[in-house]
């Protein structure tokens, strides 16, 4: 029985080991002077100077962040009324809209990137900041609509009820009632929402502009070019922003 | 009547504005001819899905989906004990191990290709030590090969395998397992006859999770392959970037399109799935 104890654990911390050594490498090497990368040849804050140095990678950074807060905001408003009302309401379609919120979710990414280009090109909307905001949001929408539609399950509607009964209006039940109860299931969606759109590649390679590039498109970029500490700098604190977000909407979950 | 229009319509007017129409646009275009500049032309014509007979396109096609299905067998068979040994352990270490494995999921999957391009290139840190160690003479040649594009996919897409699965062996009733061994099943005998069976929704939704993204992640080919080997993703980005050739590009998504529902439709029918259990989170 022991035996099989020290395999598990053995086991996991393989697992563990290969899930992490990489992302701490490139870590541990972003802090490295040589720019072979191999071998460590002394600790520098160089990497990590130049970037703030490089305009491309700020104005990548400004973008990403951009997009990331308007994305949210649009994918969280019209992703928790749509929790809301399906939940509240019967209505015509209900089964249609249902499916029609899975599809971002199951088919490939790129189907929906190529999608939205031609759409896009077709009705003469040029591709920049804006295209990147509606790419985002149409496949965050689902994502914060499951998040609040899983707090709303434990919802008792009766309160509602109650509220209405009481003489408030549909809205003012909405924002004393509803609101305060499924609102952190609507702060986890919101930062689902900008993880998502703060590392998104496959749908942003396709509808941004010439001009307008994100934070991972940079990374793409520089990578096709050859590795550089830069790239090990820059993908840190990507790592840095996504976890600390990731870990936040963790946090509030489970409360 | 009201509610239902300011809570139901923004949604149901954003979705069908900005995924029904442009993927109704897809099926449109992939019927039509291209131009002589890479323009559209409304001419109605069935040659993109002929021109996708070719050899040469199925043999992408092929390799396409040998690469996802490699890719998902190896993320189960890693996966499934690890997963089966994590929710085994006490219950007080259930959360940090649960956030240990979301971090890698919510790593951009650049980044994390990006990572172990530096440990595999010819310079990279596996060749140096194994150089130093005197082990090797020269440098290993591990990148830019199928293999290498197989382990990019698998490290990438293992933490989509690994939550489903996760979440179903968590909630196992162990008392189904004790019960099995009383009644005299060997551990093999219990783990194929009952564990299997209950957690199989579970490895079900892991593996199209895992199976469908496969297919379209264009950037692992192409930075861990060395753009020599495609899958359908490099094919489609080509047609739309390279060759500007929409109206192919569109058939052969709609066939990614066409794939991808076969694979979720026998998901929810034959196995009597959950549409709920797809969305890990």
């Amino acid at each position: 029985m022991p035996k099989r104890k020290i395999f598990s654990k053995l086991y996991m911390v393989l697992i563990f080991a290969l899930l992490y050594v990489p992302i701490l490498v490139l870590i541990v090497f972003s802090f490295n002077t040589s720019k072979l990368n191999a071998v460590w040849t002394g600790f520098t804050l160089d990497w990590y100077r130049k970037l703030m140095g490089n305009r491309d990678i700020l104005r990548a950074m400004g973008n990403s962040l951009q997009v990331a807060f308007l994305s949210t905001a649009l994918s969280t408003m019209v992703g928790t009324l749509a929790a809301v009302g399906m939940y509240r309401y019967k209505f015509k379609g209900k089964a249609v809209l249902d499916n029609l919120l899975y599809i971002p979710m199951v088919i490939p990414e790129i189907v929906l990137g190529i999608a939205l280009l031609m759409f896009f090109s077709r009705f003469r909307v040029p591709l920049g900041i804006r295209t990147l905001v509606i790419a985002h949001a149409t496949f965050s929408i689902p994502f914060v609509f499951i998040t609040v539609k899983s707090r709303m399950a434990g919802f008792d509607s009766a309160i509602e009820e109650a509220a209405m009964d009481l003489g408030a209006s549909p809205l003012q039940t909405f924002l004393h009632v509803t609101l305060p109860v499924i609102l952190p299931g609507v702060a986890a969606g919101a930062l689902l929402s900008f993880t998502l759109s703060i590392d998104d590649v496959i749908t942003s390679f396709f509808v941004t502009g010439p001009s307008t590039n994100t934070f991972p498109l940079q990374v793409y970029s520089m990578v096709k070019f050859g590795v550089s500490p830069e790239i090990n700098a820059l993908s840190t604190v990507m790592l840095v922003i996504t976890i600390t977000v990731a870990l936040l909407g963790e946090k509030l979950k489970k409360e | 009547m009201r509610g239902i229009l300011a809570t139901i319509s923004p949604v149901y007017l954003w979705m069908v504005l900005f995924m029904v129409v442009p993927l109704g646009l897809i099926l449109l275009i992939s019927f039509l001819q291209r131009g002589v500049y890479g323009d559209v032309k409304f001419h109605f014509t069935l040659e993109n899905y002929r021109a996708l007979a070719d050899p040469l396109y199925v043999q992408v096609f092929l390799t396409s989906v040998g690469i996802a299905l490699g890719t998902t067998v190896s993320c189960l068979l890693l996966g499934y004990p690890f997963a089966y040994f994590v929710a085994g352990t006490e219950k007080k270490h259930h959360r940090l191990l649960l956030v240990l494995i979301i971090i890698p999921f919510w790593t951009n999957s650049l980044v994390r290709t990006y990572a172990w391009i530096l440990l595999l290139r010819t310079e990279g840190l596996i060749n140096t030590v194994l150089l130093q160690l005197g082990w090797i003479q020269e440098p290993l040649q591990m990148l830019y090969s199928y293999g290498a594009i197989f382990l990019g996919m698998t490290y990438t897409l293992f933490p989509f395998m690994i939550l489903p699965l996760y979440s179903i062996i968590e909630k196992l009733d162990k008392s189904l397992l004790e019960a099995s061994a009383d009644l005299g099943a060997t551990p093999l005998q219990t783990f194929l006859q009952v564990t299997l069976p209950l957690t199989l929704p579970g490895i079900v939704a892991g593996s199209l999770l895992v199976f469908i993204p496969s297919l379209g992640y264009f950037f692992i080919p192409d930075l861990m392959g060395g753009g020599k080997h495609m899958i359908i993703g490099n094919l489609i980005k080509n047609q739309f970037l390279a060759s500007r050739n929409w109206p192919f590009g569109s058939a052969i998504s709609i066939i990614l399109i066409l794939l991808t529902l076969l694979v979720v439709l026998a998901y929810l029918k034959l196995l009597g799935g959950d549409k709920d259990d797809m969305g890990v989170m």
